[in-house]
């Protein structure tokens, strides 16, 4: 009853987000006593293998190296784990876009239901995922005999990445299936964290009063090394782009400390942050739902306010 | 070609759930239900292909209870061109509807699936990957571009700080994201057309199809509420208490 990980990562680096789910792999094998192995499907990529050997918990680690893997194509990813599959009765992955992609593909081929975005593990067959973004958590009894799992890495703390010595063994790569090219990639040019990785988020809302006035938010960013984001009420004003959005049909976030500024609290935007560690709340209006959330609030002109703020952090 | 959206009817996201007190569920009953907003997004993909001369027919595909009707005269009325049912009371899970969608998918033979990424009420983001792995087609997901010439399509997804473009061929399944497109309004004229549209009604057995449900829920529960915190005076109050007492900055 081998559980396989299948590792996140760049060809270079091994991405964070393999540590939470190896975490919850080593839940699943430890009822038991069984080992957990991680899969590095890439193009050139020893490095990650010999990154991937150190975690702790990891016994084996698999290389499928070919430039078919490279960019991480679905369909090319999928085939690879599902050639391994025999061998593990668990297959995890993060829930990352990557993850995400890929693993319900492996999933149909095995006729499993997947069970995605788990946030706790009950037994081998028993998870808990949040559904309905995270308004209601629901515990599922899988009758798959293998079960396929996504793993919601902000609901298991990160193994260590060193201490374990792995075996690497390299497995025969699968054919290029040949149905889907990589072009390019366009990293967004910030400075600042990723939304969904970031520490600290400060977010503006409609209160924000136009695009423009987020500028004010930028400094208070700066200092917190945050990431910014918004209420959908903003991304519909046409304030900032799209992929700001915080929220049930935006970005789930979670991180230390959130900061909402300028935003009422609507349930559709409650719904992507409250489970963030710390919340403060700047609001005109001491009626306004999100102070219900919050853990500090301060009600006034958040054009005052901010600037304060920025300067009160020195 | 013609282009195949699948849409799910769901609990309105502006609708704030309740959990029920038996722990069976969420409860549903005299709640607004309405498109999966992801799903919305697809079928205004679809029609503005459709508009373009890429697409010839839209056909709008929903699995489940009779009531998906109505969301399927809402993808009429945006601009689909007819509509199946598959109606079932049976409890649908992902992988049941990506088989009841392939097996739909060899009957009409479509260029393109276009569907949501997720639906917004169990969230598992798995359908349109799991319909591409039945069908042995490439897929896009998350898209934030679409382009199709030449029998592939082009497509920029969303993915982790950033975007990403890839090239697939034809026959293929695109799941939307937010930025995909702004779904239009629809007009009242739309609506009443919509209704004169026609919607064949499947049941899961004309295709095949075991609907059997592979996850059992235990219970479902309510998460761990966040009590409101306390107001502040003043930002130094503010940075005190976060410095020393939250101890997150």
């Amino acid at each position: 009853m081998t559980v396989l990980v299948i590792a996140e990562h760049d060809n270079a680096h091994l991405k964070g987000a393999t540590l939470n789910t190896v975490a919850a792999a080593a839940q699943i094998a430890k009822f038991g006593g069984d080992d957990v192995h991680v899969l590095v499907a890439g193009s050139n990529c020893a490095a990650v293998a010999q990154a991937a050997a150190q975690i702790a918990g990891v016994s084996k680690v698999l290389v499928a190296d070919a430039p078919q893997f490279a960019d991480g194509l679905a369909e090319n990813v999928a085939a690879q784990i599902v050639a391994l599959a025999g061998g593990y009765s668990h297959i995890l992955a993060p829930a990352t876009p990557s993850g995400k992609n890929i693993l319900p593909r492996v999933a149909a081929v095995l006729d499993v239901q997947q069970v995605s975005e788990i946030v706790a593990v009950e037994s081998p067959d028993t998870f808990v995922r949040p559904i309905y973004a995270g308004n209601a958590l629901a515990t599922v009894q899988s009758s798959d005999a293998k079960k396929v799992i996504t793993v919601r890495t902000t609901g298991f703390d990160a193994v260590a990445a060193t201490g374990g010595s792995a075996t690497i063994e390299n497995v025969t790569a699968m054919a290029d299936a040949g149905l889907s090219a990589f072009i390019g990639r366009e990293v967004a040019k910030s400075e600042r964290p990723e939304l969904t990785a970031a520490k600290v988020i400060v977010s503006g809302g409609r209160g924000m009063g136009s695009g423009d006035n987020f500028k004010i938010l930028e400094p208070l960013a700066d200092k917190l090394g945050a990431a910014m984001g918004a209420s959908r009420a903003a991304v519909d004003a046409g304030f900032v782009p799209n992929d700001w959005q915080v929220g049930q049909t935006g970005k789930i976030v979670a991180p230390q400390l959130y900061i909402a500024v300028g935003i009422s609290g609507a349930i559709q935007h409650l719904a992507g942050m409250k489970d963030s560690k710390t919340i403060v709340a700047i609001n005109k209006d001491p009626e306004a739902p999100i102070f219900s959330v919050a853990d500090y609030g301060i009600v006034g002109d958040l054009f005052t306010i901010v600037p304060e703020l920025v300067k009160e952090l020195g | 070609m013609k282009i195949l959206v699948p849409v799910k009817r769901v609990v309105d996201y502006n609708v704030k759930v309740r959990v029920k007190a038996d722990q069976t569920g969420v409860e549903t009953a005299n709640v607004k239900m309405s498109m999966n907003p992801f799903d919305e997004i697809a079928v205004e993909e679809a029609v503005r292909l459709k508009e373009a001369g890429i697409a010839t027919e839209i056909i709008a595909v929903s699995c489940g209870l009779l009531a998906c009707q109505e969301t399927l005269r809402t993808a009429l009325a945006i601009g689909a061109d007819r509509a199946i049912l598959v109606e079932t009371d049976a409890d649908l899970q992902p992988l049941a509807v990506a088989k009841l969608l392939a097996a739909i998918a060899k009957k009409e033979a479509p260029g393109l699936v276009i569907l949501g990424k997720q639906a917004i009420d169990d969230d598992a983001n798995q359908t349109g990957q799991m319909l591409a792995a039945l069908l042995n087609w490439p897929q896009a997901t998350f898209a934030s571009k679409v382009t199709v010439a030449d029998g592939k399509a082009q497509v920029i997804r969303e993915v982790d700080g950033g975007l990403e473009t890839i090239k697939i061929n034809l026959p293929a399944i695109i799941t939307t994201d937010l930025r995909l497109n702004e779904p239009r309004y629809v007009t009242l004229p739309n609506i009443m057309k919509a209704k004169k549209k026609q919607l064949d009604n499947f049941k899961p057995a004309d295709l095949g199809v075991d609907v059997t449900p592979r996850l059992k829920t235990l219970k479902v529960t309510e998460p761990p509420k966040r009590s409101a915190g306390i107001k502040v005076p003043d930002v130094a109050t503010l940075v005190a208490k976060l410095r020393n007492e939250a101890k997150v900055i």
